[in-house]
């Protein structure tokens, strides 16, 4: 990888591949490359900047071509060389590639300065990252920060403090999270050291905490623990109890845990009875032979005394899985010696009770509160204001009052000339008529309804073609892509503006003043943005075709009227603030 | 919008309730004549129920004073009244018309004021849909129901309210409200009901050809209007009437509470009771306390 700034070859200069080309020297560097034909009269020369460049190709080593590079320019053209060996055209493609990358970092490098440069901001480096960050990902973002906070009409806080929401995602603290369990059970006899047993047996926890180191060496202990998991395993349930009766200390490894037993219950106690569960059809197990469980009752064994010795794969498996998603409570890496991690154990486990208890207080609390016996209870006095629903019907009566009143409507053109009577006396004489005519035949003229016809036709068409098939079709639809792109631009920055501008009234502290004068260095910014708007839209608007013309300056209309009424109030503004200042010139303060 | 599917029904079998204007001031002073329109208007029924056999016409006569069903295709009481000269539908139509206007007349007292009185639209559409609810209610089996409003007076501003709800029920039960609007100013009222409800709306242009128009536009039944092209209207107007005068008004003050709408500026809302807040001045604080910060600087 050649870190040379620039780079000259000897090379063919082709127009295509076929072209036997015309050698020459090529030389790179990082704006441009140059090739000079060694025949100065040939007129081959050619100097191409690498900002026209979009992409390279090249010919691979293996094969059996001779070693092309073909630069891709915007207009679709390209340019092919042809060097002497594959060497030459591996650096020249890395020099090319280098070049190409650096020109598409440029902008983000600009953006990255322009950041950077805020005397007045401490910003941290992952801000940084993480405005930086949404400007690639949003394109009408970057666009406008270009064009506001690279056109120093607003500064990069204040184009950031409208939307403090963006930047406020915290960056995702990495989650101290420890390693749990693996979830394979333990099935070989060797005892891991990772704590693992005493999570899963308590009563092997508890036992390990008062034999060792009093009664019994570590080794010792765990040799009778794999006894007791060797007795267990055979299912021998004479020789277990046998064996048990001989040791003691064997026999608590081979006894029903009962520090789980108790866990348990205290489980069950825990359960919140204000729990609304919702039963559905799949509930519905009562009627399914044996609830739904298939039993064999044929292997049931009657063993009562070996009960207690008795662990079923399943309690083993319910108990592992517990252990397992309930993860590490201690780290265990610190632990060096299992008595350690035991008594670590055992202490964290101290500290779980008492939270325990509190909750348990509060869910005594609730419970009567949720489930409410509703006969039992005294009535509720609730401090509220009582509900004024007036009479409906007062209010309609109210308003026919009001309808008596003259009218002022301006459907009034035709007056009713006759009286009641002789109204309802018409229409009853024209139902009369009708029954004793009949209908007319026919019932409407054909060159009436040919017209009415035609009419319908006629409109239907035409209402078509101005609103085109989909009634909820906007009219930005209908504008060519360019002009809904720069009408949405327009909008977008005007919006920007205005509510930079609008914020900062009223003027109070001397930083909002500023953005207004006429300093030297801070020229009046926004007022001039907005002032430059106009006549962009007005060229927009003239670039039209006439039937568009129309619907566009519609469009634009509003924008015109807000950039309006801020310009005005701005002038309005100045002129109160200069007539208060008195012989001061124009905002100098 | 389509109205709830029909399960069991074929697709375009449709229940068309009518509301019959039959405001006489309206129609001794209008240019089609009212047995014109009763021609125009009982042809057109025939010809709804012979579009499918299972179609259904009911008819509500809006009146002055009054609203009151004057036919119903499906009831089986039709029986054949007076001459042979017309099917009974006609018949039995006009009978129960003719009370209608007897009985409509004995109810009012008044003389109209000098306008057009309107005729009770809230009252008839308020029935329409109750009937419709109760062909929902009657089982899977059932066309698929629309309203079509034959009006000629203009909108009554005191039934705003009314009209409104009674459209927003309409909109909830996705029955489509058509409107012919044969007055001669254009009906606000009419156009938002279609509009909303999703329904057509027309002001015929040619009064002596109201046949073809109702046959062309409003004898579509629902599932056809998907692919047939029928007129719509190129704007709506929206207007609202204030809830304190009636006015029709473009632009108001609305309680932000009930969404009542009023013309002016009110210290308290008459429908809901809430208290508006002060209204705030902006020009003549902030100066105010400049012009103090200025002395206090200089």
């Amino acid at each position: 990888m050649s870190g040379a700034a620039q780079v000259t070859k000897r090379a063919k200069y082709k127009i295509s591949v076929k072209d036997p080309g015309t050698t020459g020297a090529l030389r790179m560097n990082d704006q441009k490359l140059m090739f000079m034909p060694d025949n100065r009269n040939s007129g081959a020369k050619l100097v191409v900047e690498f900002k026209s460049i979009q992409g390279h190709k090249y010919t691979k080593e293996g094969s059996n071509k001779p070693p092309l590079i073909n630069l891709a320019n915007a207009q679709g053209g390209s340019y092919i060389f042809e060097f002497d060996s594959y060497s030459d055209l591996h650096v020249c493609r890395d020099f090319v590639s280098k070049v190409l990358e650096k020109s598409k970092e440029t902008p983000n490098a600009a953006l990255e300065k322009s950041a950077v440069k805020l005397p007045d901001e401490q910003l941290s480096e992952e801000e940084m990252q993480l405005r930086i960050k949404l400007l690639q990902e949003n394109s009408e973002l970057q666009k406008l920060h270009r064009q506001f906070v690279g056109g120093n009409i607003l500064t990069e806080a204040e184009f950031w403090a409208a939307r403090k929401k963006l930047l406020d995602r915290d960056p995702s603290k990495k989650s101290k999270q420890r390693v749990g369990f693996k979830s394979a059970m333990i099935s070989d006899i060797r005892p891991a050291t990772d704590g693992r047993i005493f999570a899963e047996k308590p009563a092997v926890h508890r036992a390990f905490l008062n034999f060792v180191p009093n009664k019994m060496t570590e080794m010792e202990f765990w040799t009778k623990y794999c006894r007791a998991e060797y007795l267990s395993r055979t299912k021998n349930y004479h020789a277990v109890v046998a064996e048990a009766a001989e040791d003691e200390e064997l026999a608590v490894f081979l006894k029903e845990d009962d520090i789980l037993a108790n866990e348990v219950r205290k489980k069950i106690r825990r359960v919140d009875p204000t729990l609304d569960m919702e039963a559905d059809e799949g509930d519905d197990y009562t009627h399914l032979p044996d609830h739904g469980i298939f039993r064999d009752g044929t292997k049931e064994s009657n063993e009562l005394q070996s009960e207690h010795y008795r662990r079923t794969l399943l309690q083993d498996l319910n108990r592992h899985a517990a252990v397992v998603l309930e993860g590490r409570t201690i780290d265990v890496e610190r632990e060096d010696s299992t008595r350690a991690l035991a008594e670590a154990l055992a202490r964290s486990k101290r500290g779980n009770e008492g939270a325990d208890n509190n909750a348990n207080e509060e869910r005594l609390d609730r419970t009567p509160r949720v489930a409410e016996i509703e006969d039992l209870q005294a009535p509720h006095c609730l401090p509220l204001a009582p509900l004024s629903i007036k009479d409906a019907r007062e209010y309609f009566d109210s308003q026919q009052a009001n309808t008596l009143k003259a009218s002022r409507d301006s459907q009034a053109s035709m007056k009713c000339s006759l009286s009641r009577q002789e109204a309802y006396g018409s229409v009853r004489d024209a139902i009369s008529e009708i029954k004793d005519m009949g209908l007319s035949d026919p019932i409407v003229n054909p060159e009436v309804a040919l017209k009415v016809y035609s009419g319908l036709t006629h409109n239907i068409s035409s209402i078509k073609y101005h609103l085109g098939k989909n009634p909820r079709e906007t009219v930005l639809d209908r504008l060519p892509s360019a002009t809904k792109e720069k009408l949405l631009y327009h909008w977008m920055s005007i919006q920007e503006l205005l509510k930079h501008f609008w914020s900062s009234y009223p003027i109070t502290t001397p930083y909002l003043y500023s953005k207004f004068t006429f300093d030297d260095v801070q020229v009046n910014r926004l007022k001039d943005a907005l002032s430059n708007i106009y006549p962009q839209l007005e060229e927009m608007k003239e670039s039209l075709p006439a039937d568009l013309r129309h619907q566009v300056s519609l469009l634009v209309r509003p924008m015109q009227q807000a950039l309006d009424a801020a310009i005005q109030h701005y002038d309005a503004d100045l002129q109160k603030r200069s007539a208060k200042s008195g012989e001061k010139p124009n905002g100098y303060v | 919008m389509a109205s709830a599917p029909s399960k069991l029904y074929s697709d375009d079998v449709s229940l068309v309730v009518v509301l019959l204007d039959t405001n006489p001031f309206f129609w001794s002073s209008s240019s089609l004549s009212f047995s014109q329109f009763l021609t125009h208007v009982l042809a057109f029924f025939n010809a709804i129920l012979t579009l499918n056999q299972l179609n259904q016409v009911v008819v509500i006569a809006t009146g002055y004073n009054s609203c009151d069903y004057v036919y119903d295709s499906s009831s089986t009481g039709n029986q054949s009244v007076g001459n042979g000269r017309m099917p009974s539908l006609c018949a039995t139509l006009l009978q129960n018309l003719e009370e209608f206007m007897n009985k409509d007349e004995q109810l009012g007292k008044q003389e109209p004021e000098g306008r057009i009185a309107c005729s009770l639209l809230s009252g008839s559409l308020s029935m329409a849909l109750c009937y419709i609810q109760r062909v929902f209610r009657s089982g899977l089996l059932h066309p698929q129901p629309r309203i079509l409003c034959l009006q000629g007076s203009p909108d009554g501003p005191e039934q705003y309210v009314a009209i409104m709800n009674a459209i927003f029920s309409a909109q909830r039960s996705m029955v489509p409200i058509d409107s012919c609007y044969l007055g001669a100013q254009n009906s606000a009222f009419l156009q938002q009901a279609s509009y909303i409800t999703g329904g057509v709306h027309h002001k015929p242009q040619q009064l002596d050809g109201l046949f073809q128009y109702l046959l062309t536009i409003f004898g579509t039944d629902l599932h056809s209007r998907n692919f047939l092209q029928l007129p719509k209207p190129v704007g709506v107007d929206f207007r609202a009437s204030c809830f304190c005068h009636k006015n029709t008004i473009d632009m108001g003050y609305i309680c932000s509470v009930c969404l009542s709408i009023y013309c002016k500026h009110l210290k308290k809302c008459s429908t809901c009771g809430s208290v508006f807040g002060q209204a705030q001045t902006q020009s003549d604080e902030p100066s105010a306390t400049n012009r103090k910060r200025k002395t206090t600087d200089a």
